[in-house]
C-alpha cells in the first residue's frame, strides 16, 4: 500500500507544476488582454504584392 | 449666374463618411476630404493597403479632426519625455499611448505594422480592450515627437494629457486575485481528493497510518488557503472592527478561523477528519464571486478631472519668439498665443486680437462670447477664430475653473458615503449567530465540555454566511454586465445598488437632455425659395459660429455658390455678396445696418434668433431651438410620479418655454447655474435627506456628478472625454434610463430574496449543529449546495428580469 504515498507525492508535484504554470501565465501578462490575440492570429504574415 | 457643382452620395473610401463633393480622388477611389486622401497615400506608399480589406471602410474621418497647429513640439521637452516613457536605456525606449480612435481589426493590424512605416520602430503591440498601443523604438533614430506625428498622420493621434502623465500607476488588483484563485483551486482540488476516502467510510480498510498521512497533507494544503487566499477577508474584518463596525467579512473570517482551528485540532488529536474540504471550497467560491464582480471597463475612465481636458503644451511668446512649453511650466505674466480651437489653460487677460470664446465646456452655455482687449478670460474657454495673445494672471492649478476641485467633495472617497445592504445584513447576522452559538454552548455544557465546544464551533462554522456573501457579487456583477451590454457602463457594483435607492433626479440641459449637435431651425417670414436657401447656405458655410453651422445643416440644398467679400463681425453676424445679392445674417441691428436699442438684441439672443436680410431688405428670421433627446418626454412622464425631477442649466433662460412642456413646475428649472452652483444645489437636496442621481455631460457638471449619489455622464462617444462619474451612458440609450433604474430596483429585490434563501439553509444547518449531529460530510454537502443555489438563483433571475424589460 505504500505505493500510494509515492503516487500522491507524484500527483502533488504534477499539480504544483500546473499551478506554477498558471502563476507564470498571469505574471507574464497573458491575462491582461484577452481580446486582441484572438484577432491578431487571423492576420496573414504574407507581404501584399501590389 | 454664378457657377455651382452638383453632388451625389458617394462614400469615402477611407472612412465611409458621405463625400460632399467628389473631386478628391485617386484612380477610382473617392475621398471625403484631403485628410483621408493623405492617409490613403501614406498607406499606399508603404504597401499597407490591406488595411482596407480587413474591415469595411475602417478609416477615421479626417474632416472633423481638430487641427493641432501648435504641433507636438512639447514632446521634445526632456522632462515631459521622462514622464511619458515607460522605459529607456538611452538606446531603446518604450512607451504606451492611449488611442481611443481604434475600433476594428484593421486598426489593430495597421498599428501593429508600424515598423513598415518607420524601421526605427521595431515593435508595436495593441491592447484593444484598453485601447493602448505599446511601442518600442530606437531612440537615436526616431524621436518621440516623430512617432506621435506619424500616428497622427495616419489618423490615430494619441491622447496625451496632464492626467495621464501625472498618474501612471497601473493597478495590479486583478492579477493578485488571479493568483489567489489559482492557489485556492489547487488546494481545493487536492484536499477533496484526500478527504474523499473518509466519506466512503473505508475506515476499516484504511490503516491508521494513511488516515494520519492524509490528515497531515490536508493541514499542509490548507495553510496557504487560510494564510494567503483568504487574507483579504481577515484584513477587511479587522479594519471593520477598528472603525467599530461589523461588516459581512467578520462572520466569514470567524467561520474560516474556527473551521481551520477545529479541523487542525481534530486531526492532531485523532478525533475526526476535519473540515478542510469545506474550508478550501468555501474560499474558492468566495474568490470566484470576487472575480465575477471585478468586471471593469478598461478603455473607460471614471476618474477624470480637469487635468484630462487640458493640453500638455502651450505656445508662449518670449522676447519676440514663439516657443512651446509644457503647461505645468506656465508662469504668471507669461504671454501665450491661443489659436483657433485651442483651449485657454489659465486665467488670462486678453492682450491682442479678437477673442470669441466658447465656454460650453465650462458652463454649458453654447453660444460663444466675444471679448475685447483688456478683458479677463477664464481658463477652459476655447477660442474660435483667429489667434489671440493673452497674458496669464493665474496658472492652471489656481484658475477659476480648477478651484472647483479644491472643494471637499473631491477629497472624500466614494466608499465612505455608502453602506451596502450586505454589510447592514452582516452586522445583525453576526450578532444572532454569536448568540445562537453561545446558547448551544450553554445547552450542552451540562452533558460534557467537549460536546459544548463541538456544538459552539459547529454553529459558527455552518453559519458562515457564504450564501449571503456570494449573493451580492453575483447579482450585482451580472446586473453590471447586462447594463454594459446596453451601453450603460457603471464603475463598480456598488453603483447598481446605489441606483436602486435614488428618489431625485437632476438633469443638466445642454448636451444631456438636448442633443449637442442637432437643433431645430425654423424660419419665420414666409417660405424660402430653393434659390434663397442655396444662397443662405453658401454664405453661412463660411462661418464657424455654431448658429451658422446649424443653419447650414438645416438647409438640405447642395448646389452652392461662390461667396464674395465675406465679412464676419464677432457677436453680430456675417455678410457677403453672392452674384447680385448682398446677404446678411445676424442680429437685427447688424442685418439692417442701423443702430437699435440693445434690449431688443438681447431678447433676440436669448431666443437664438438670427435675422436675414437680402439686399438690405429684412427677409425674416431663423429661430433655432434645441432638439431634445429621443425618449426624453417619455422618460420624464414615467419618472415624474415617483421621482423629484429638476433641470440645471448653465445656459440662459431662452429654453424655459420649451422645457415647461415637459415639467409642470417652474421651480424645477434653474438657469445660469455655474459649476459650483450645481454642486451646492445637489448638496442642498441631500441635506433634505434625498438620494440624488445626476445626469450631466461636461466639465461644468463635474461638481454635481461627484457630489450626487449616482453621477451619470452622458456621452455621444463613450471612449471620448467624460467627466469623473459613477457611470457612463451612451447617448443613444438615453430612452432606456427608466428601464435601467427599474432594473436596479428589481436586482435589489432579487438580492433580498436570495438572502432569505441562504438564511433558510443556515437555519437548517444550525439546527443540525445545535443537536450536535453535525458531521464533516453534512458540512461538505450543505455548504456547496447553498452556495450553488444562491448563485444560480441570482444569476438566472437577474437575467430574467432584464429580459422582461427588453434589456
Amino acid at each position: 500500500m505504500s505505493v500510494i504515498v509515492v503516487l500522491i507525492g507524484a500527483s502533488l508535484i504534477v499539480a504544483a507544476g500546473f499551478l506554477s504554470a498558471f502563476i507564470w501565465a498571469v505574471k507574464s501578462g497573458q491575462y491582461d488582454d484577452r481580446y486582441t490575440p484572438s484577432v491578431r492570429i487571423l492576420f496573414d504574415n504574407k507581404e501584399e504584392n501590389k | 449666374m454664378p457657377e455651382f457643382s452638383t453632388k451625389t452620395e458617394i462614400k469615402c473610401y477611407h472612412c465611409g463618411e458621405p463625400c460632399r463633393n467628389h473631386d478628391i480622388t485617386i484612380e477610382d477611389k473617392v475621398f471625403c476630404c484631403n485628410g483621408c486622401k493623405l492617409v490613403y497615400e501614406i498607406l499606399e506608399e508603404n504597401k499597407l493597403c490591406k488595411y482596407y480589406s480587413l474591415d469595411e471602410k475602417p478609416g477615421i474621418s479626417q474632416s472633423e479632426r481638430k487641427i493641432n497647429t501648435s504641433g507636438f513640439a512639447y514632446l521634445d521637452d526632456e522632462q515631459i519625455q521622462k514622464q511619458l516613457l515607460d522605459f529607456t536605456d538611452g538606446k531603446i525606449s518604450s512607451i504606451s499611448f492611449f488611442i481611443p480612435q481604434m475600433h476594428c481589426s484593421s486598426c489593430i493590424w495597421l498599428l501593429e505594422n508600424m515598423y513598415k512605416l518607420n524601421p526605427a520602430i521595431f515593435y508595436s503591440q495593441v491592447n484593444f480592450p484598453e485601447k493602448k498601443l505599446s511601442v518600442r523604438f530606437k531612440e537615436n533614430e526616431i524621436s518621440l515627437r516623430k512617432i506621435v506625428e506619424l500616428l497622427a498622420s495616419i489618423g490615430y493621434e494619441p491622447q496625451i494629457s496632464l492626467n495621464e502623465v501625472e498618474d501612471k500607476v497601473k493597478s495590479n488588483v486583478n492579477k493578485r486575485l488571479y493568483y489567489r484563485i489559482g492557489v485556492a483551486g489547487f488546494c481545493f482540488g487536492n484536499i477533496m481528493l484526500l478527504s474523499f476516502p473518509e466519506y466512503l467510510s473505508f475506515d476499516d480498510s484504511i490503516s491508521f497510518f494513511y488516515k494520519n498521512f492524509f490528515g497531515l497533507l490536508n493541514i499542509l494544503l490548507s495553510i496557504p488557503v487560510i494564510l494567503y487566499c483568504s487574507s483579504d477577508y481577515f484584513k477587511s474584518a479587522y479594519t471593520g472592527i477598528k472603525q467599530k463596525t461589523i461588516n459581512i467579512d467578520f462572520p466569514i473570517s470567524l467561520g474560516l478561523a474556527v473551521l481551520f482551528i477545529r479541523s487542525v485540532i481534530e486531526i492532531l488529536t485523532n478525533s475526526g477528519p476535519g473540515f478542510f474540504d469545506s474550508l478550501s471550497g468555501l474560499v474558492f467560491f468566495l474568490l470566484a464571486g470576487k472575480v465575477f464582480q471585478s468586471k471593469t471597463y478598461d478603455a473607460l475612465n471614471f476618474e477624470r478631472n480637469y487635468k484630462s481636458y487640458f493640453p500638455l503644451s502651450v505656445t508662449i511668446k518670449k522676447s519676440g519668439e514663439e516657443q512651446c512649453i509644457p503647461v505645468s511650466k506656465l508662469k504668471v505674466g507669461d504671454r501665450i498665443i491661443i489659436r483657433n480651437n485651442e483651449l485657454i489653460p489659465g486665467d488670462a487677460i486678453l492682450f491682442n486680437g479678437t477673442a470669441n470664446i466658447d465656454y460650453s465646456f465650462v458652463t454649458g452655455e453654447s453660444i460663444p462670447v466675444g471679448k475685447v482687449a483688456g478683458e479677463i478670460i477664464y481658463a477652459g474657454g476655447r477660442q474660435t477664430g483667429s489667434a489671440i495673445e493673452l497674458e496669464v494672471i493665474r496658472t492652471v492649478s489656481q484658475s477659476y475653473l480648477t478651484q472647483l476641485w479644491n472643494n471637499e467633495t473631491f477629497v472624500k472617497r466614494d466608499e465612505d458615503k455608502f453602506k451596502s445592504l450586505v454589510n447592514v445584513v452582516g452586522k445583525y447576522f453576526t450578532i444572532v449567530i454569536i448568540l445562537v452559538a453561545a446558547l448551544a454552548f450553554v445547552y450542552w455544557y451540562p452533558t460534557s465540555i467537549k460536546a459544548a465546544i463541538n456544538a459552539f464551533t459547529a454553529v459558527l462554522i455552518i453559519a458562515c454566511p457564504c450564501g449571503i456573501a456570494l449573493t451580492s457579487p453575483f447579482a450585482l456583477g451580472n446586473a453590471m454586465r447586462i447594463l454594459g451590454r446596453n451601453k450603460f457602463y457603471v464603475k463598480n457594483t456598488s453603483v447598481v445598488e446605489r441606483m436602486s435607492k435614488i428618489d431625485t433626479i437632476v438633469f443638466d440641459k445642454t448636451g444631456t437632455i438636448t442633443k449637442s449637435g442637432d437643433s431645430n431651425v425654423n424660419f419665420s417670414g414666409g417660405l424660402l425659395t430653393s434659390f434663397e436657401q442655396r444662397i443662405i447656405k453658401s454664405l453661412a458655410r463660411n462661418s464657424t459660429h455654431p448658429l451658422s453651422i446649424k443653419i447650414c445643416d438645416a438647409i438640405k440644398e447642395n448646389e452652392l455658390f461662390e461667396t464674395n467679400s465675406f465679412i464676419e463681425h464677432i457677436g453680430k453676424g456675417i455678410g457677403g455678396k453672392i452674384g447680385y445679392y448682398d446677404i446678411r445674417l445676424g442680429s437685427r441691428s447688424f442685418v439692417l445696418a442701423k443702430e437699435m436699442e440693445d434690449e431688443i438684441d438681447i431678447v433676440d439672443m436669448l431666443n437664438s434668433k438670427v435675422y436675414l436680410s437680402i439686399n438690405n431688405k429684412l427677409r425674416g428670421y431663423f429661430v433655432i431651438n434645441n432638439i431634445y433627446r429621443e425618449g426624453f418626454e417619455e422618460a420624464v412622464n414615467s419618472l415624474k410620479h415617483e421621482y423629484d425631477l429638476s433641470v440645471l442649466s448653465g445656459d440662459n433662460e431662452g429654453e424655459k418655454e420649451n422645457l415647461l412642456r415637459f415639467f409642470d413646475d417652474e421651480s424645477q428649472l434653474l438657469f445660469k447655474q455655474k459649476p459650483e452652483d450645481k454642486l451646492q444645489y445637489i448638496k442642498k437636496l441631500q441635506g433634505k435627506g434625498k438620494k440624488v442621481m445626476m445626469l450631466g455631460d461636461g466639465l461644468n457638471d463635474a461638481g454635481g456628478l461627484k457630489q450626487s449619489d449616482v453621477g451619470i455622464a452622458i456621452s455621444e462617444d463613450v471612449s471620448s472625454f467624460s467627466p469623473a462619474c459613477d457611470a457612463i451612458l451612451d447617448a443613444s440609450m438615453f430612452s432606456n434610463l427608466v428601464k435601467f433604474i427599474q432594473f436596479s430596483i428589481s436586482t435589489k429585490r432579487i438580492i433580498i430574496t436570495s438572502f432569505i434563501i441562504s438564511v433558510i439553509y443556515n437555519i437548517l444547518g444550525v439546527t443540525l449543529a445545535f443537536q450536535n449531529t453535525f458531521s464533516p460530510l453534512a458540512a461538505a454537502i450543505l455548504m456547496p449546495i447553498s452556495s450553488i443555489t444562491v448563485v444560480l438563483f441570482t444569476v438566472s433571475f437577474t437575467n430574467l428580469s432584464a429580459k422582461r424589460r427588453g434589456l
